[in-house]
């Protein structure tokens, strides 16, 4: 079992009277990509939120090891375009070291745009530069709120196996929330489904077949995603944070509600 | 130094060593203010000055520390108010700012004894300043100064992305409040300059001007400071000849350096 970095126990957020955040359960530990998938509304962005202390919570409690550093990429950041800021600038406030900010650009592949001013970015460029930003801080865990908007689906490949190989090199946990059930089904390790509550949770192969998740997002859709994996797991009643045959309680019928 | 008393024994000189002084700190602040859309608060601020004359005259202290505190009492209001969503920023600042310069303007209404020369706090009366007004401009502008040298890249990073600043680490609303306590010595400060109306003007229009011209935050920063000094130097210039009020003048001539900039320069493919 690697290191627990961040541990959510029963975690509720409560905003003007309705449960945006319905008890959840769930802990990312060091080496996981964990990815946050579920409708609009369904508070994926006030889960990691409250997982970065962005968020107060309004129920159970949230363990961070201690001297936990949280490398954060925000959902479609703006710059204003009254700040003149160039991405040389816009590292070096992290107070890093200038050799230090041109190594993480180079590992995110941006480094070539080190004196492009910020405000001339495409998406995906904004979006390594972001990331670039947050290694330099040598996370232990690294939060994306949808890394891949704005990207071209060539690009969300690309960013995906980046985030991939970042989690590999530095050995920090990652969790992300994203959109496109496609690319997240073949690039995740856990996929976490929620709608206020964790509808279902564990491996992709796994939630493809889970009730609740087919139930979420269709037949269709769960079809689509359980198809492009091409080895199906032929144990259908086989769904939950766990290997073996046993299900859990992380997946559940929708009809209880 | 005997050389600056001499100048400061003139008032045309004592006005444009204040409006210096006033110009070296509406430069960055007011960098922030074009930076974080803050100009409506800028001027909600300076409209409840007035009350702090009121206030200043009523306790018999400092007119300068009598606006200082009001503002900060404001601005610390504003926070407070601003948690309640009902209401939208701009009505809440739109309510504040009109209600603070209505009861200013009724409790010195209440001072019959006290003769004070509305027009100059509203528009600023550089040309009278004294001794003890430069004393309290250099004063604010070196607190202001090192306060901003010292949070300089949080308020920087917080400004960029509040959220971003925080999960970093930093104390954004700390900062915030922090920045509302610079606006305050600044209005109390710039007050006896520009007066309550035109504060808001010499805050942005240099800052404004200078973004035309900037690649980098700090250089924004350095061009609007020197855009203060042209429009003070030129605004007190054209008070000399033109025998126009000294506040107004400043306003103009920030105005006119705006004006040429942006005509003159083309947008910049960097910064």
């Amino acid at each position: 079992m690697s290191e627990a970095l961040v541990t959510l126990d029963d975690v509720s957020v409560r905003l003007g009277g309705q449960n945006i955040v319905d008890h959840v359960q769930l802990t990312v530990s060091r080496g996981d990509i964990i990815t946050v998938i579920g409708p609009n509304g369904a508070g994926k962005t006030t889960l990691i939120k409250a997982i970065l202390g962005l968020q107060a919570i309004s129920g159970g409690r949230i363990r961070r090891t201690p001297g936990l550093r949280l490398g954060y990429v925000p959902q479609h950041i703006h710059f204003q375009p009254t700040l003149p800021l160039t991405v040389k600038r816009f590292m070096a406030l992290t107070g890093a070291a200038p050799a230090e900010c041109r190594a993480a650009l180079e590992r995110t592949a941006v480094h070539h745009l080190y004196d492009s001013s910020i405000h001339h970015l495409s998406g995906g460029e904004t979006q390594r530069v972001l990331i670039a930003r947050a290694l330099v801080r040598q996370p232990d865990l690294l939060v994306l709120d949808e890394p891949a908007q704005g990207v071209d689906v060539n690009g969300q490949a690309e960013l995906y196996e980046l985030i991939r190989e970042l989690r590999d090199n530095l050995h920090c946990g990652v969790i992300m929330i994203s959109h496109d059930l496609h690319l997240v089904m073949a690039a995740t390790d856990k996929v976490l489904c929620l709608n206020q509550h964790v509808c279902c949770s564990g491996y992709p192969e796994q939630i493809s077949h889970d009730p609740a998740f087919v139930e979420l997002f269709g037949r269709h859709v769960a079809d689509s995603v359980a198809i492009y994996h091409h080895h199906h797991n032929h144990d259908h009643n086989l769904h939950g944070d766990v290997v073996d045959n046993a299900p859990t309680e992380t997946s559940h019928d929708h009809a209880s509600h | 130094m005997p050389l600056i008393d001499a100048l400061l024994d003139d008032f045309f000189w004592r006005a444009l060593i204040g409006g210096l002084g006033v110009a070296l700190v509406a430069g960055p602040l007011g960098c922030f203010v074009v930076w974080r859309r803050m100009a409506y608060f800028g001027d909600t601020l300076a409209h409840s000055a007035l009350l702090g004359v009121a206030l200043g005259t009523l306790l018999q202290i400092q007119l300068s520390l009598g606006i200082a505190v009001v503002c900060i009492g404001l601005a610390l209001l504003l926070v407070v108010l601003s948690r309640n969503r009902s209401l939208a920023t701009d009505t809440l600042l739109g309510i504040l700012a009109h209600s603070a310069l209505a009861i200013g303007l009724v409790t010195l209404s209440f001072m019959p004894d006290v003769r004070l020369d509305l027009t100059g706090y509203l528009f600023g009366d550089l040309l009278a300043i004294s001794r003890t007004d430069v004393a309290w401009i250099y004063g604010g502008a070196a607190v202001v100064l090192a306060l901003l040298a010292w949070l300089w890249r949080g308020l920087l990073m917080s400004t960029i992305h509040e959220e971003l600043a925080k999960a970093e680490g930093l104390p954004v609303e700390r900062l915030r409040l922090g920045l509302m306590l610079m606006f305050s010595l600044v209005i109390a400060v710039a007050m006896k300059i520009v007066g309550v109306l035109l504060i808001t003007a010499l805050l942005i229009i240099p800052a404004a001007t200078a973004r035309r011209l900037a690649s980098s935050p700090e250089r924004m920063v350095g061009l609007a400071i020197v855009g203060g000094v042209i429009a003070v130097g030129g605004g007190l210039s054209m008070s000399w000849f033109l025998d126009s009020p000294a506040g107004p003048s400043i306003v103009v001539s920030a105005f006119l350096l705006f004006l040429l900039v942006y005509g003159l320069v083309r947008e910049q493919r960097h910064g």
